[in-house]
């Protein structure tokens, strides 16, 4: 059976669409009507069946134009990828658990035979088909990292855990919203989120830093982040600001259904076995606005979130400039009827 | 969500006396196939059931990352210990299935350095042995310093001569031989990490004589092999579930809590991460302080314990569980 990939751009026309399926098992991020930072996290546990939460590495009918973009990325700005040299080794651990999640999930698409350290990867969609020996750099055509995550969706970040903190050490950010992974490499976790407004002082990152450095082997765990986006664009680096800034100020009345994007990231944990540390996968899931408003449940929920919205995390979040003709326009679905508990689209 | 870290089905492959004090252990998974792989200076959770008690010690991995078919740590015998060991020395014997956690690693290299100093006394060799597999499967630099009492009971001495040659120094006590600290702290390379694993004893000699020094904190690593201590048994109020508790001699707070059927947080169980951390409501008594996690404050506050190490003596002791 398999996965019908889909053939569409994540820039210039902006071809992206979800088909009907992708949008009902959208990771929609607001169980409730309004929206605060909170110590999210949860054991990153299998979903229902068809959910983006069924396998723990999930690939969609995004996948193979996800790749041909990032590939583009990473063509135009080598910085989008990069591995202090300490992280080698955790390269290697990711380069295991992504392949053995990927053929284990869906083996019509992907086969990973081993035999002692000689391995055998077969990645139909991409046509890869490659041998190499486990551990040894030379055998491939990118160090570990950079090797299986050009063949993953989203971003993945590497920790070097130290001395009771995180360090973003290594990592591949082709897909993020609005950060850089050139300026923030070598930083810790407390460094890296500096930014963030209001969770400081409500003490989220010394409580999630204190889980982070106990996640143990084989109990990874997730959480949800999102943002919106106009246009379906996966690169909203900041290198890449003056392309997609002034997009933000192209939202009208009549175009907010198909440009507005609810933008979410699926997060997840893992401690990585013989590195020690820890890979941050950051998985970043588009739905445009006329695709959400198919659930009428979505619809009213989203027009409250972002209507009541502080002011500080809406400003952080970019959304300022466009907010109130998006919301004008989703108030058009909200009767104010009340919206059932929890993320479903019912 | 349930606590420590997930469990495998192991079955004990074989036994081997070291010497008077030390057994070697190794154990494959009972499902055959390969175990999962960890990083050097991992250990395993051993749980040991006694009849009606159940405990639970950490064990280090001495057996290489790089091969996982089978897991080998090796057990000193405590004879004025809580039994752990003893229970381990007279009742595990090839064939016997046991349940290890998956590997937790407490006392990590840092990929960092340019070089890794190592210090070990007595049993603390055996993370050492992982390590120093690790490194030499990929050409890292480090160097050894093991002290043993006797030439007899420094266990794996022969073996990582031969492995590693010069890098490897032994100390013998009863010759009178020691490691020179201050002499090794003060001539290393910049980028040299510092592991030390033996008695609290060395521990802190080593902390004191590296920071003397000027090494910075950040480059000192060390694992304190910290078991719970037995002790004299007391009763112990648990609030939160409205329980009252004797914790046995032979038993620690934190095991008898479980036994209670209360399922704190924990992980090491041996005072040294933090999970089991528990408030104390109220006391009327002295705490024994057995854990190298809390502050000085903390443990003269009373205002917190951590059960899986420390006891109390006294009248009353409420916690927050």
């Amino acid at each position: 059976m398999g996965i019908n990939f889909r053939t569409e751009t994540f820039r210039d026309d902006f071809t992206f669409k979800n088909s009907p399926e992708h949008v009902r098992r959208f990771p929609f991020p607001f169980h409730e009507d309004s929206y605060m930072y909170a110590v999210n996290i949860e054991p990153h546990a299998a979903g229902p069946k068809g959910s983006v939460l069924e396998h723990p590495i999930d690939v969609d009918e995004h996948y193979v134009s996800e790749m041909r973009d990032k590939t583009m990325v990473l063509a135009e700005d080598p910085l989008r990828c990069q591995s202090l040299p300490h992280m080698t080794l955790a390269g290697w651990d990711l380069l295991e658990l992504l392949m053995t999640a990927k053929a284990e999930g869906y083996p019509e698409h992907f086969s990973l035979t081993r035999d002692g350290d000689k391995w055998h990867w077969v990645n139909r969609p991409l046509g890869i088909d490659d041998r190499f020996t486990f551990g040894d750099v030379s055998a491939l055509p990118y160090g570990p990292m950079e090797y299986i995550t050009r063949q993953a969706q989203g971003d993945f970040c590497l920790l070097d855990q130290r001395y009771g903190n995180l360090w973003m050490d290594a990592g591949i950010v082709t897909t993020q919203a609005d950060w850089s992974l050139d300026f923030d490499i070598g930083m810790n976790f407390f460094e890296w989120h500096a930014p963030v407004p209001l969770a400081h002082e409500k003490g989220i990152f010394v409580r999630a830093l204190k889980f982070l450095t106990n996640i143990q082997q084989g109990r990874p765990a997730r959480r949800l982040n999102w943002t919106i986006t106009i246009n379906p664009r996966l690169d909203t680096s900041p290198e890449n600001y003056h392309k997609w800034g002034p997009d933000r100020a192209t939202v009208t009345p009549d175009n907010v259904g198909k440009k507005v994007h609810l933008r979410v990231e699926l997060q997840s944990f893992w401690r990585l076995p013989r590195s020690n540390g820890l890979v941050f996968p950051i998985r970043c899931y588009l739905i445009s606005l006329d695709e959400l408003v198919t659930s009428p449940k979505w619809a009213r929920r989203l027009h409250r979130v972002i209507r009541d919205l502080p002011e500080e995390i809406a400003s952080y979040k970019g959304l300022t400039r466009y907010r109130a003709t998006v919301v004008d326009w989703l108030a058009k679905y909200d009767d104010g009827s009340s919206t059932s508990a929890g993320f479903g689209p019912e | 969500m349930s606590t420590g870290a997930t469990k495998l089905d192991v079955t004990v492959t074989r036994v081997t006396e070291v010497n008077a004090l030390i057994k070697r252990f190794h154990f494959e998974r009972s499902e055959g196939g390969l175990l999962p792989t960890f990083s050097g200076g991992a250990h395993v959770v051993v749980e040991m059931r006694d009849g009606d008690a159940a405990r639970l010690n950490p064990y280090s991995l001495m057996s290489s990352p790089l091969e996982t078919r089978d897991y080998t740590i090796s057990v000193r015998r405590d004879d004025v210990g809580r039994g752990g060991s003893l229970f381990m020395h007279g009742r595990v014997k090839p064939g016997d299935r046991m349940v290890v956690s998956y590997p937790v690693n407490l006392f990590s290299l840092d990929l960092r350095a340019r070089k890794h100093l190592m210090l070990a006394g007595g049993i603390g060799i055996t993370p050492f042995l992982a390590q120093t597999s690790q490194l030499a499967g990929e050409g890292g630099n480090f160097e050894l310093h093991y002290s043993a009492r006797t030439a007899s009971l420094a266990a794996y001495a022969d073996d990582l001569r031969s492995r590693y040659g010069r890098r490897v120094t032994v100390y013998h006590d009863d010759l009178d031989e020691r490691i020179p600290l201050e002499r090794l702290l003060a001539s290393q390379p910049l980028g040299t990490h510092l592991y030390v694993c033996g008695p609290a004893g060395m521990i802190q000699w080593a902390r004191e004589t590296a920071a003397a020094l000027g090494w910075p904190a950040e480059t000192v690593h060390y694992e304190h092999f910290a078991a719970p201590k037995p002790g004299l048994p007391f009763d112990v109020t648990l609030a939160l579930s409205g329980r009252a508790i004797r914790v046995g001699e032979q038993q620690s707070l934190l095991e008898a809590i479980e036994a209670a059927g209360v399922d704190p947080p924990y992980l090491c169980r041996g005072g040294v991460c933090g999970q089991c951390e528990t408030n104390v409501i109220s006391s009327d008594g002295k705490f024994l302080h057995n854990d190298h996690w809390l502050s000085e404050d903390q443990h003269r506050a009373g205002t917190k314990i951590m059960p899986c190490v420390s006891r109390f003596e006294g009248r009353s002791l409420v916690l927050e569980r």
